[in-house]
């Protein structure tokens, strides 16, 4: 069981690029997390030493107490998915990889796994290196999920992967959490898709943290105000606007912060429309190269 | 499934209550359990686990230890008060709103409605 994952001013530098830039974070275990950042922001590096494939510059990563890297008895319990599920040889068949995982992985559900790899039909005695992108992607996820580990990280794994497959993947993921809860972490560029399977949300940008929060909390403190511009604007003074848009007399600003109920009674009752922000639009804002905020 | 204007915990507490109201979940019975509901709606148990919270808070529901969600014996009398109150507020001034903005006189409406009440009693 992973109880906790306390990660504590990470900083990762190559050359002198700084990925990670002092990231202090602290997650608790059972949960199903969403990391969203942009391009280039530290996701996969930040991801990499959770799962002690990289040692941090400084700062550490220690799980239910115990610092993570080259500690056996830890990363045994932690499964990384890389993008393009790249877990073995390419010369190597799937089915070997499903013998390699069943030796690796203490938890290995072989049955599950052969049921995933025919529900995504990925064929077991293709070599991996002749396999589509979104096949290696969908192998990763088998991978990933029939592992069973006590933490499971996904980062990105969805590449080239169609609709309808990105969509069995969300519904196998959340079936097989609640059969077996455990701790997961799923980095995604499609926030909109995803959004609804986390129960907490990390952001970061340029390496280091912006927001952890859990879905519903970090929802509430995005509302779209939206009205005559003269009284959107009398009402939004005072308060953070992350973005505003005009079309004729109607103006639409996007607040970030709580209202209270008193509030938005009286932004209705100024005859104002409040609308929550989808995630998607508070992660842009959030994280908005600086040059372009006003 | 959702429209993306209120938290989707909140939607699923209003589905709950309607059904509540319309008689589909009669009291006494057995709400769906909150993992039913995360994978129809395709969402996090957690998020499914708010919407009975709140409904738990409200009275509506209550919990049986290792079984279960059930209906709270007079919900529905509560839904159907809470609802009443609010009937004017939230269903009759809108349409009034409406029917100015349009340009139907309140004088129109009335008639009309004492039409469908001669209609309902015969």
């Amino acid at each position: 069981m992973i109880e906790r994952i306390d990660i504590d001013r990470l900083t990762l530098r190559y050359g002198d690029v700084t990925a990670l830039d002092g990231l202090s974070l602290s997650l608790e275990g059972g949960k199903i997390y969403g990391l969203l950042g942009r391009n280039g922001s530290g996701k996969t590096s930040l991801l990499s030493v959770i799962a002690a494939f990289r040692k941090p510059t400084s700062g550490d990563v220690r799980i239910n107490g115990q610092p993570v890297f080259e500690n056996q008895a830890i990363t045994s319990q932690i499964a990384f998915i890389r993008e393009s599920g790249d877990t073995v040889e390419d010369t190597e068949k799937v089915e070997s990889a499903m013998r390699y995982a069943a030796y690796l992985r203490p938890n290995w559900d072989a049955e599950y796994a052969a049921r995933l790899l025919e529900r995504f039909e990925v064929p077991t005695k293709a070599r991996i290196g002749s396999l589509s992108r979104g096949k290696r992607s969908a192998l990763g996820i088998v991978l990933g999920l029939a592992a069973r580990a006590p933490l499971t990280i996904f980062d990105e794994t969805y590449l080239g992967m169609d609709a309808p497959s990105r969509y069995a993947f969300y519904d196998e993921l959340l079936n097989d959490y609640m059969a077996h809860p455990r701790t997961f972490i799923i980095s995604t560029h499609l926030i909109e898709e995803v959004s609804r399977l986390f129960e907490n949300v990390v952001i970061i940008d340029r390496g280091r943290l912006v927001v952890h929060d859990d879905v519903e909390t970090l929802l509430n403190r995005g509302t779209a105000v939206t009205g005559p511009a003269d009284v959107v604007d009398r009402f939004v003074n005072g308060y953070t606007v992350i973005g505003t848009r005009q079309l004729g007399r109607t103006k639409s600003a996007m607040v970030y912060g709580h209202l209270d109920p008193e509030q938005r009674a009286e932004a209705r009752a100024a005859g104002l429309d409040l609308e929550p922000l989808a995630l998607q639009d508070l992660f842009v804002h959030l994280t908005e190269p600086r040059g372009d905020q006003s | 499934m959702f429209d993306d204007r209120s938290p989707i915990y909140r939607q699923i507490a209003e589905q709950i209550k309607q059904a509540i109201l319309t008689g589909d979940l009669q009291e006494e019975e057995q709400v769906m359990s909150t993992n039913q509901y995360a994978a129809f709606y395709r969402i996090n148990p957690a998020t499914a686990a708010k919407a009975f919270q709140e409904l738990v808070d409200e009275g509506l529901l209550y919990k049986r230890r290792g079984i279960g969600m059930f209906v709270s014996p007079g919900a529905r009398e509560r839904l159907r008060s809470q609802r009443r109150e609010r009937f004017f507020a939230d269903v009759v001034e809108p349409m009034v709103a409406e029917a100015r903005a349009i340009g139907i006189p309140l004088r129109e409406v009335i008639q009309w409605l004492e039409q469908r009440e001669d209609e309902e009693e015969r």
